[in-house]
Protein backbone atom coordinates (compact mmCIF):
# COMPACT_ATOMS: atom_id res chain seq x y z
CA UNK A 1 0.00 0.00 0.00
CA UNK A 2 1.51 3.22 -1.03
CA UNK A 3 -0.07 5.64 1.36
CA UNK A 4 1.19 6.72 5.01
CA UNK A 5 0.03 6.22 7.59
CA UNK A 6 1.67 8.89 9.67
CA UNK A 7 0.13 12.64 10.59
CA UNK A 8 0.77 14.97 8.26
CA UNK A 9 0.65 16.45 4.99
CA UNK A 10 1.50 12.99 3.50
CA UNK A 11 -1.72 11.22 5.37
CA UNK A 12 -3.98 9.78 3.59
CA UNK A 13 -6.87 8.38 5.28
CA UNK A 14 -7.52 4.61 4.69
CA UNK A 15 -11.68 4.29 4.37
CA UNK A 16 -12.71 0.96 4.74
CA UNK A 17 -16.37 1.14 3.21
CA UNK A 18 -19.26 -1.77 3.49
CA UNK A 19 -21.51 -0.97 0.95
CA UNK A 20 -24.55 -3.24 0.06
CA UNK A 21 -24.77 -5.42 -3.25
CA UNK A 22 -28.12 -3.32 -4.32
CA UNK A 23 -28.01 0.15 -3.93
CA UNK A 24 -25.06 1.32 -2.75
CA UNK A 25 -22.65 -0.80 -4.70
CA UNK A 26 -24.34 -0.28 -7.94
CA UNK A 27 -24.15 3.10 -7.38
CA UNK A 28 -20.32 2.88 -7.08
CA UNK A 29 -20.42 1.12 -10.21
CA UNK A 30 -22.54 3.54 -11.86
CA UNK A 31 -19.63 6.46 -10.75
CA UNK A 32 -17.02 4.58 -12.03
CA UNK A 33 -18.98 3.54 -15.86
CA UNK A 34 -19.99 7.25 -14.96
CA UNK A 35 -15.88 8.33 -15.17
CA UNK A 36 -16.72 10.63 -12.03
CA UNK A 37 -13.51 11.34 -10.24
CA UNK A 38 -13.75 11.00 -6.54
CA UNK A 39 -10.92 10.35 -3.61
CA UNK A 40 -9.33 7.10 -3.96
CA UNK A 41 -9.11 6.66 -0.30
CA UNK A 42 -12.33 4.09 0.11
CA UNK A 43 -11.71 0.59 -0.17
CA UNK A 44 -15.28 -1.17 -0.60
CA UNK A 45 -16.44 -4.33 0.80
CA UNK A 46 -19.44 -5.55 -1.00
CA UNK A 47 -22.23 -6.77 1.71
CA UNK A 48 -25.36 -8.34 0.24
CA UNK A 49 -27.15 -5.85 2.57
CA UNK A 50 -26.31 -3.13 4.82
CA UNK A 51 -28.27 -5.44 7.45
CA UNK A 52 -25.49 -7.56 7.24
CA UNK A 53 -23.14 -5.84 8.58
CA UNK A 54 -22.23 -6.99 12.05
CA UNK A 55 -20.75 -4.27 14.33
CA UNK A 56 -17.59 -6.25 14.56
CA UNK A 57 -16.82 -5.70 11.19
CA UNK A 58 -16.68 -2.03 11.86
CA UNK A 59 -14.57 -2.65 15.14
CA UNK A 60 -11.84 -5.08 13.13
CA UNK A 61 -11.88 -2.42 10.35
CA UNK A 62 -10.47 0.13 12.59
CA UNK A 63 -8.34 -2.49 14.91
CA UNK A 64 -6.68 -2.93 11.60
CA UNK A 65 -5.71 -0.04 10.48
CA UNK A 66 -8.91 1.72 9.06
CA UNK A 67 -9.21 5.25 9.57
CA UNK A 68 -13.00 5.80 9.20
CA UNK A 69 -15.37 3.40 8.31
CA UNK A 70 -18.29 4.34 5.82
CA UNK A 71 -21.65 2.09 5.71
CA UNK A 72 -23.81 2.36 2.59
CA UNK A 73 -27.29 0.92 2.36
CA UNK A 74 -30.40 1.49 0.57
CA UNK A 75 -32.99 4.29 1.27
CA UNK A 76 -35.49 3.69 3.76
CA UNK A 77 -38.66 1.68 2.47
CA UNK A 78 -36.68 0.93 -0.18
CA UNK A 79 -34.05 -2.52 1.16
CA UNK A 80 -33.94 -5.45 -0.97
CA UNK A 81 -34.62 -7.55 2.08
CA UNK A 82 -37.72 -5.40 3.11
CA UNK A 83 -36.00 -4.27 6.65
CA UNK A 84 -32.23 -4.92 6.36
CA UNK A 85 -31.36 -0.87 6.29
CA UNK A 86 -33.34 -0.68 9.17
CA UNK A 87 -32.20 -2.98 11.28
CA UNK A 88 -28.28 -1.36 9.97
CA UNK A 89 -29.83 1.87 10.90
CA UNK A 90 -30.47 0.17 14.74
CA UNK A 91 -27.11 -1.41 15.27
CA UNK A 92 -25.50 1.86 13.62
CA UNK A 93 -27.14 3.89 16.31
CA UNK A 94 -25.99 2.31 19.57
CA UNK A 95 -22.32 1.34 18.13
CA UNK A 96 -22.21 5.13 17.89
CA UNK A 97 -23.06 5.64 21.10
CA UNK A 98 -20.44 2.77 22.09
CA UNK A 99 -17.57 4.29 20.03
CA UNK A 100 -18.15 7.83 21.60
CA UNK A 101 -17.54 6.25 24.76
CA UNK A 102 -14.40 4.25 23.16
CA UNK A 103 -13.11 7.80 22.26
CA UNK A 104 -13.08 7.15 18.78
CA UNK A 105 -14.46 10.46 17.05
CA UNK A 106 -17.81 10.60 14.89
CA UNK A 107 -16.67 11.33 12.43
CA UNK A 108 -14.74 7.95 11.35
CA UNK A 109 -18.00 6.19 11.39
CA UNK A 110 -20.59 7.19 8.97
CA UNK A 111 -23.69 5.31 7.50
CA UNK A 112 -25.67 7.03 4.39
CA UNK A 113 -28.22 5.87 2.43
CA UNK A 114 -27.43 5.73 -1.70
CA UNK A 115 -29.48 4.57 -4.16
CA UNK A 116 -28.25 2.71 -7.14
CA UNK A 117 -28.68 5.88 -9.42
CA UNK A 118 -26.79 8.17 -6.92
CA UNK A 119 -23.37 7.91 -8.36
CA UNK A 120 -22.63 11.25 -8.13
CA UNK A 121 -23.52 10.78 -3.76
CA UNK A 122 -20.86 8.36 -3.65
CA UNK A 123 -18.76 10.96 -5.48
CA UNK A 124 -19.73 13.55 -3.02
CA UNK A 125 -19.80 11.28 0.29
CA UNK A 126 -16.32 9.86 -0.07
CA UNK A 127 -14.56 13.19 -1.27
CA UNK A 128 -16.17 14.65 2.16
CA UNK A 129 -15.54 11.81 4.55
CA UNK A 130 -12.18 11.80 2.92
CA UNK A 131 -11.38 15.54 3.74
CA UNK A 132 -13.27 14.82 7.22
CA UNK A 133 -11.24 11.92 8.03
CA UNK A 134 -8.07 13.79 6.70
CA UNK A 135 -8.16 16.66 9.76
CA UNK A 136 -8.77 13.88 12.60
CA UNK A 137 -5.25 12.46 11.22
CA UNK A 138 -4.74 8.67 11.41
CA UNK A 139 -6.11 6.66 14.13
CA UNK A 140 -3.61 3.88 14.00
CA UNK A 141 -5.08 1.55 16.83
CA UNK A 142 -2.79 -1.45 15.27
CA UNK A 143 0.38 0.78 16.29
CA UNK A 144 -0.59 1.49 19.82
CA UNK A 145 -1.84 -2.32 20.54
CA UNK A 146 1.35 -3.40 19.30
CA UNK A 147 3.43 -0.74 21.67
CA UNK A 148 1.10 -2.08 25.01
CA UNK A 149 0.68 -5.57 23.62
CA UNK A 150 4.43 -6.01 23.88
CA UNK A 151 6.05 -6.87 27.01
CA UNK A 152 9.45 -5.06 27.26
CA UNK A 153 7.63 -2.08 26.48
CA UNK A 154 5.10 -2.42 28.68
CA UNK A 155 6.77 -1.08 31.20
CA UNK A 156 7.80 2.11 29.32
CA UNK A 157 4.41 3.11 28.45
CA UNK A 158 3.10 2.34 31.90
CA UNK A 159 6.67 4.53 33.42
CA UNK A 160 5.19 7.37 30.93
CA UNK A 161 1.53 7.33 32.77
CA UNK A 162 3.56 7.40 36.16
CA UNK A 163 5.00 11.26 34.92
CA UNK A 164 1.36 11.86 33.92
CA UNK A 165 -0.30 10.98 36.51
CA UNK A 166 1.91 12.56 39.44
CA UNK A 167 1.52 15.79 37.62
CA UNK B 1 3.80 -42.19 42.00
CA UNK B 2 3.64 -38.98 43.14
CA UNK B 3 0.73 -36.96 42.51
CA UNK B 4 0.10 -34.01 40.34
CA UNK B 5 1.28 -30.84 41.28
CA UNK B 6 -1.30 -27.90 41.30
CA UNK B 7 -1.03 -24.23 41.81
CA UNK B 8 -3.64 -21.66 41.89
CA UNK B 9 -2.59 -17.97 41.85
CA UNK B 10 -4.78 -14.29 41.70
CA UNK B 11 -3.47 -11.57 39.78
CA UNK B 12 -6.26 -8.27 39.14
CA UNK B 13 -9.43 -10.41 40.78
CA UNK B 14 -11.76 -10.16 43.92
CA UNK B 15 -11.54 -13.50 45.41
CA UNK B 16 -14.41 -14.53 44.28
CA UNK B 17 -12.50 -17.22 42.08
CA UNK B 18 -10.91 -18.61 44.94
CA UNK B 19 -14.26 -19.27 46.62
CA UNK B 20 -15.60 -20.76 43.47
CA UNK B 21 -12.78 -23.47 44.43
CA UNK B 22 -13.70 -24.05 47.98
CA UNK B 23 -17.19 -24.16 46.69
CA UNK B 24 -16.56 -27.50 45.53
CA UNK B 25 -17.26 -28.09 49.04
CA UNK B 26 -16.80 -31.82 50.23
CA UNK B 27 -15.60 -32.23 46.19
CA UNK B 28 -12.83 -30.58 47.13
CA UNK B 29 -11.47 -33.36 49.17
CA UNK B 30 -11.07 -36.12 46.01
CA UNK B 31 -9.50 -33.11 44.36
CA UNK B 32 -6.79 -32.44 47.31
CA UNK B 33 -6.52 -36.55 47.94
CA UNK B 34 -5.72 -36.87 43.79
CA UNK B 35 -3.27 -33.77 43.84
CA UNK B 36 -0.58 -32.27 45.05
CA UNK B 37 -1.17 -28.78 45.65
CA UNK B 38 2.30 -26.36 45.62
CA UNK B 39 1.37 -22.99 45.41
CA UNK B 40 -2.14 -21.11 46.86
CA UNK B 41 -1.18 -18.14 48.12
CA UNK B 42 -4.80 -17.41 49.58
CA UNK B 43 -4.82 -20.56 51.11
CA UNK B 44 -1.51 -21.84 52.02
CA UNK B 45 1.97 -20.29 53.05
CA UNK B 46 3.88 -21.25 50.02
CA UNK B 47 6.28 -18.42 48.52
CA UNK B 48 7.25 -17.28 45.70
CA UNK B 49 10.77 -18.40 46.13
CA UNK B 50 9.06 -22.00 46.80
CA UNK B 51 7.84 -21.71 43.10
CA UNK B 52 11.04 -20.54 41.64
CA UNK B 53 13.15 -23.72 42.93
CA UNK B 54 10.67 -26.09 41.24
CA UNK B 55 11.88 -27.26 38.20
CA UNK B 56 10.74 -26.17 34.55
CA UNK B 57 7.18 -27.97 33.83
CA UNK B 58 7.49 -29.25 37.27
CA UNK B 59 3.74 -28.46 38.01
CA UNK B 60 1.17 -30.06 35.99
CA UNK B 61 -1.57 -27.16 35.87
CA UNK B 62 -1.63 -23.86 37.13
CA UNK B 63 -4.89 -22.36 37.67
CA UNK B 64 -4.50 -18.20 37.13
CA UNK B 65 -7.15 -15.92 37.80
CA UNK B 66 -7.74 -12.23 37.85
CA UNK B 67 -7.03 -9.83 34.71
CA UNK B 68 -3.10 -8.51 34.32
CA UNK B 69 -2.09 -5.16 35.25
CA UNK B 70 0.99 -4.35 37.31
CA UNK B 71 4.29 -5.97 36.38
CA UNK B 72 4.38 -8.06 39.67
CA UNK B 73 1.44 -9.64 38.01
CA UNK B 74 2.97 -10.22 34.47
CA UNK B 75 6.43 -11.56 36.81
CA UNK B 76 4.39 -14.45 38.27
CA UNK B 77 2.16 -15.49 35.88
CA UNK B 78 5.79 -15.55 33.53
CA UNK B 79 6.95 -17.68 36.47
CA UNK B 80 3.97 -20.07 36.82
CA UNK B 81 3.92 -20.67 32.85
CA UNK B 82 7.71 -21.56 32.66
CA UNK B 83 6.82 -24.33 35.98
CA UNK B 84 3.78 -25.64 34.59
CA UNK B 85 3.02 -27.34 31.95
CA UNK B 86 -0.92 -26.26 32.10
CA UNK B 87 -2.03 -22.83 32.08
CA UNK B 88 -5.80 -22.93 32.62
CA UNK B 89 -7.42 -19.14 32.62
CA UNK B 90 -10.03 -18.89 35.40
CA UNK B 91 -12.83 -17.04 35.39
CA UNK B 92 -14.19 -14.01 33.74
CA UNK B 93 -11.03 -11.73 34.29
CA UNK B 94 -8.34 -14.39 33.06
CA UNK B 95 -10.55 -15.33 29.93
CA UNK B 96 -11.68 -11.44 28.64
CA UNK B 97 -10.32 -9.04 31.41
CA UNK B 98 -13.34 -9.37 33.56
CA UNK B 99 -14.47 -6.53 35.58
CA UNK B 100 -11.05 -4.83 36.26
CA UNK B 101 -10.73 -4.22 32.68
CA UNK B 102 -13.35 -1.89 32.84
CA UNK B 103 -10.49 0.21 33.97
CA UNK B 104 -9.57 0.74 30.54
CA UNK B 105 -11.90 2.93 29.95
CA UNK B 106 -9.90 5.58 31.86
CA UNK B 107 -5.61 5.77 32.02
CA UNK B 108 -3.28 5.47 34.93
CA UNK B 109 -3.01 8.87 35.90
CA UNK B 110 -6.84 9.09 36.33
CA UNK B 111 -7.24 5.81 38.51
CA UNK B 112 -4.47 6.80 40.26
CA UNK B 113 -5.14 10.30 41.07
CA UNK B 114 -9.03 9.07 41.50
CA UNK B 115 -8.02 6.59 44.12
CA UNK B 116 -4.85 8.32 45.96
CA UNK B 117 -6.18 11.98 45.93
CA UNK B 118 -9.82 12.68 44.70
CA UNK B 119 -11.84 10.15 46.33
CA UNK B 120 -14.14 11.56 49.07
CA UNK B 121 -12.90 9.05 51.93
CA UNK B 122 -9.19 9.66 51.04
CA UNK B 123 -7.68 12.56 52.81
CA UNK B 124 -4.26 13.11 51.10
CA UNK B 125 -3.37 16.88 50.96
CA UNK B 126 0.04 16.69 49.60
CA UNK B 127 -1.16 14.57 46.72
CA UNK B 128 1.23 11.92 47.26
CA UNK B 129 0.64 9.48 44.31
CA UNK B 130 2.33 5.78 44.85
CA UNK B 131 6.03 5.64 43.23
CA UNK B 132 7.50 2.71 41.82
CA UNK B 133 11.14 3.61 43.82
CA UNK B 134 11.05 5.53 47.16
CA UNK B 135 14.66 6.58 49.26
CA UNK B 136 14.21 6.10 52.87
CA UNK B 137 17.14 6.11 55.19
CA UNK B 138 17.06 2.57 55.23
CA UNK B 139 17.60 2.45 51.38
CA UNK B 140 15.37 2.17 48.45
CA UNK B 141 11.46 0.72 48.51
CA UNK B 142 10.47 -0.15 45.54
CA UNK B 143 6.63 -1.05 44.08
CA UNK B 144 5.51 -2.55 41.37
CA UNK B 145 4.38 -0.82 38.38
CA UNK B 146 0.51 -0.19 37.77
CA UNK B 147 0.17 -0.85 33.68
CA UNK B 148 -2.03 2.14 31.78
CA UNK B 149 -3.72 -0.79 30.07
CA UNK B 150 -5.74 -3.87 32.21
CA UNK B 151 -4.54 -7.26 29.86
CA UNK B 152 -6.37 -10.95 29.75
CA UNK B 153 -4.17 -13.84 30.57
CA UNK B 154 -3.88 -14.40 27.36
CA UNK B 155 -2.30 -11.05 26.30
CA UNK B 156 0.63 -11.20 28.60
CA UNK B 157 1.21 -15.56 28.41
CA UNK B 158 0.67 -18.69 26.64
CA UNK B 159 -3.08 -19.76 27.79
CA UNK B 160 -3.85 -23.71 27.11
CA UNK B 161 -7.68 -23.57 28.01
CA UNK B 162 -10.09 -21.28 29.55
CA UNK B 163 -13.06 -21.49 32.43
CA UNK B 164 -15.15 -18.79 32.34
CA UNK B 165 -17.51 -17.12 34.25
CA UNK B 166 -17.68 -14.57 37.11
CA UNK B 167 -16.83 -17.25 39.19
CA UNK B 168 -16.54 -20.19 37.22
CA UNK B 169 -19.47 -23.10 37.71
CA UNK B 170 -18.49 -25.69 40.39
CA UNK B 171 -19.49 -28.34 37.90
CA UNK B 172 -17.16 -26.62 35.28
CA UNK B 173 -14.35 -26.63 37.80
CA UNK B 174 -15.25 -30.44 38.71
CA UNK B 175 -15.54 -31.48 35.33
CA UNK B 176 -12.22 -29.51 34.01
CA UNK B 177 -10.16 -30.89 37.13
CA UNK B 178 -11.52 -34.84 36.06
CA UNK B 179 -10.55 -34.06 32.83
CA UNK B 180 -7.31 -33.02 33.40
CA UNK B 181 -6.07 -35.74 36.27
CA UNK B 182 -7.71 -38.35 33.45
CA UNK B 183 -5.82 -36.11 30.47
CA UNK B 184 -9.00 -36.49 28.75
CA UNK B 185 -8.17 -33.03 26.84
CA UNK B 186 -9.99 -31.12 23.95
CA UNK B 187 -7.80 -28.92 21.83
CA UNK B 188 -5.43 -26.74 23.46
CA UNK B 189 -7.61 -22.84 23.87
CA UNK B 190 -10.58 -24.67 23.86
CA UNK B 191 -13.17 -22.98 26.62
CA UNK B 192 -14.34 -25.59 28.99
CA UNK B 193 -18.16 -25.04 28.79
CA UNK B 194 -20.10 -25.74 26.25
CA UNK B 195 -20.39 -23.72 23.35
CA UNK B 196 -24.27 -22.87 22.75
CA UNK B 197 -25.82 -20.02 23.85
CA UNK B 198 -27.45 -19.27 27.33
CA UNK B 199 -30.97 -18.87 26.25
CA UNK B 200 -30.92 -22.59 24.91
CA UNK B 201 -31.02 -23.98 28.79
CA UNK B 202 -32.81 -20.84 30.15
CA UNK B 203 -36.01 -22.09 32.24
CA UNK B 204 -37.77 -18.92 30.27
CA UNK B 205 -37.10 -20.26 27.28
CA UNK B 206 -41.10 -21.02 26.55
CA UNK B 207 -41.95 -17.40 27.31
CA UNK B 208 -39.71 -15.66 24.75
CA UNK B 209 -41.53 -14.33 21.80
CA UNK B 210 -40.05 -15.31 18.22
CA UNK B 211 -38.65 -11.84 18.01
CA UNK B 212 -39.16 -9.89 20.56
CA UNK B 213 -39.73 -5.91 19.44
CA UNK B 214 -38.96 -2.89 22.65
CA UNK B 215 -40.10 0.15 22.32
CA UNK B 216 -38.26 0.71 25.40
CA UNK B 217 -35.17 -0.58 27.78
CA UNK B 218 -35.29 -0.85 31.72
CA UNK B 219 -32.33 -1.15 33.81
CA UNK B 220 -33.62 -3.84 36.38
CA UNK B 221 -34.05 -1.40 39.59
CA UNK B 222 -36.54 0.75 37.20
CA UNK B 223 -38.97 -2.36 37.13
CA UNK B 224 -40.51 -5.84 38.74
CA UNK B 225 -39.64 -8.00 36.59
CA UNK B 226 -42.30 -11.42 36.08
CA UNK B 227 -40.65 -13.66 37.35
CA UNK B 228 -42.00 -16.26 34.73
CA UNK B 229 -41.53 -14.23 31.32
CA UNK B 230 -38.38 -13.84 29.55
CA UNK B 231 -36.38 -10.90 30.76
CA UNK B 232 -35.27 -9.31 27.01
CA UNK B 233 -39.38 -9.56 26.39
CA UNK B 234 -39.97 -7.11 29.59
CA UNK B 235 -37.29 -4.92 28.27
CA UNK B 236 -34.11 -5.85 30.64
CA UNK B 237 -30.86 -6.29 28.79
CA UNK B 238 -30.44 -10.14 29.16
CA UNK B 239 -27.49 -11.01 27.31
CA UNK B 240 -28.28 -14.63 27.26
CA UNK B 241 -28.69 -14.54 23.45
CA UNK B 242 -25.22 -14.25 22.96
CA UNK B 243 -23.66 -15.54 26.08
CA UNK B 244 -21.87 -19.05 26.54
CA UNK B 245 -24.14 -21.09 28.62
CA UNK B 246 -22.76 -23.32 31.71
CA UNK B 247 -23.80 -21.08 34.38
CA UNK B 248 -27.29 -22.95 34.93
CA UNK B 249 -29.08 -20.04 34.47
CA UNK B 250 -28.53 -18.32 38.14
CA UNK B 251 -29.47 -14.76 37.61
CA UNK B 252 -31.90 -15.65 35.31
CA UNK B 253 -33.38 -18.18 37.99
CA UNK B 254 -32.91 -14.85 40.53
CA UNK B 255 -35.01 -13.05 38.36
CA UNK B 256 -32.25 -10.83 37.14
CA UNK B 257 -30.85 -10.32 33.37
CA UNK B 258 -27.50 -12.09 32.23
CA UNK B 259 -24.89 -9.78 32.33
CA UNK B 260 -22.70 -11.96 29.97
CA UNK B 261 -20.23 -13.40 32.13
CA UNK B 262 -19.47 -16.45 30.63
CA UNK B 263 -18.24 -14.50 27.38
CA UNK B 264 -19.26 -15.68 24.11
CA UNK B 265 -19.55 -18.12 21.66
CA UNK B 266 -16.37 -19.89 19.98
CA UNK B 267 -17.82 -18.14 16.88
CA UNK B 268 -17.50 -14.80 18.27
CA UNK B 269 -14.62 -12.54 18.08
CA UNK B 270 -15.87 -9.57 20.21
CA UNK B 271 -18.87 -10.38 22.40
CA UNK B 272 -19.66 -6.60 23.24
CA UNK B 273 -20.29 -6.35 19.30
CA UNK B 274 -22.50 -9.24 19.14
CA UNK B 275 -24.37 -8.18 22.41
CA UNK B 276 -25.04 -4.59 21.12
CA UNK B 277 -26.13 -6.26 17.39
CA UNK B 278 -28.19 -8.50 19.15
CA UNK B 279 -30.43 -6.08 21.61
CA UNK B 280 -30.20 -3.02 18.79
CA UNK B 281 -32.31 -5.39 16.29
CA UNK B 282 -34.86 -5.78 18.82
CA UNK B 283 -35.52 -1.91 18.58
CA UNK B 284 -39.21 -1.70 17.84
CA UNK B 285 -38.89 1.17 15.00
CA UNK B 286 -37.92 2.23 11.80
CA UNK B 287 -38.07 5.92 12.13
CA UNK B 288 -34.54 7.33 13.05
CA UNK B 289 -35.43 9.82 16.04
CA UNK B 290 -37.73 7.30 18.02
CA UNK B 291 -34.72 4.46 17.41
CA UNK B 292 -32.47 6.93 18.82
CA UNK B 293 -34.42 8.04 21.89
CA UNK B 294 -35.15 4.24 22.14
CA UNK B 295 -31.40 3.87 22.47
CA UNK B 296 -30.40 6.47 24.62
CA UNK B 297 -32.04 4.52 27.18
CA UNK B 298 -29.05 1.84 27.11
CA UNK B 299 -26.96 3.50 29.55
CA UNK B 300 -23.57 3.16 29.38
CA UNK B 301 -22.89 0.86 26.66
CA UNK B 302 -19.11 -0.01 27.59
CA UNK B 303 -20.21 -1.41 30.61
CA UNK B 304 -23.25 -2.82 29.82
CA UNK B 305 -21.82 -4.50 26.58
CA UNK B 306 -18.39 -5.23 27.63
CA UNK B 307 -18.82 -5.40 31.19
CA UNK B 308 -16.48 -8.85 31.67
CA UNK B 309 -14.74 -8.55 28.45
CA UNK B 310 -13.24 -4.86 27.51
CA UNK B 311 -9.36 -6.08 27.17
CA UNK B 312 -10.10 -9.01 24.87
CA UNK B 313 -12.04 -6.58 23.15
CA UNK B 314 -11.20 -5.44 19.59
CA UNK B 315 -10.98 -2.19 21.07
CA UNK B 316 -8.77 -3.20 23.97
CA UNK B 317 -8.71 -0.27 25.77
CA UNK B 318 -10.72 3.64 25.11
CA UNK B 319 -9.07 5.60 22.46
CA UNK B 320 -7.28 8.82 23.38
CA UNK B 321 -5.73 10.01 20.26
CA UNK B 322 -3.68 13.34 21.78
CA UNK B 323 -1.83 11.83 24.66
CA UNK B 324 -1.53 7.80 22.78
CA UNK B 325 -0.29 9.53 19.76
CA UNK B 326 2.84 11.02 22.01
Amino acid sequence: MSDKNVAGSDFEPRIVAFFCNWCTYTAADLAGTARMVYAPNARVVRIMCSGRLDPQFVLAALRKGADGVLIGGCHPGDCHYQEGNYKALRRFTLLKTLLAAMGIEEERVRLEWIAASEGDKVQRVINEMTEQVRKLGPLRLEQIHQIEGSHHSAAQVGKHAVMEGAV
Amino acid sequence: MSKPKVAFYWCASCGGCEEAVVDLHEDILGVVSAVDIVFWPVALDFKRSDVEAMKDKEVAVAFINGAIRSSEQHEMVELLRRKAQLVVAFGSCAHLGGIPGLANVFDRGAIVNQACVNAVSVVNDQKVLPSEETTVPEGKLTLPLLWNTVKSLDQTIDVDYYLPGCPPPVNLIGEAVGAILKGELPAKGTVLAPDIALCDDCVRRDTKPEKPALKEFFRPHQVKADPEKCLLAQGLLCLGPVTRKGCGSVCVKANMPCTGCMGPTSNVVDYGAKALSAIASLVDSNDDKEIAAIISKVADPVGTFYRYSLPASLLHRRYNGSTERG
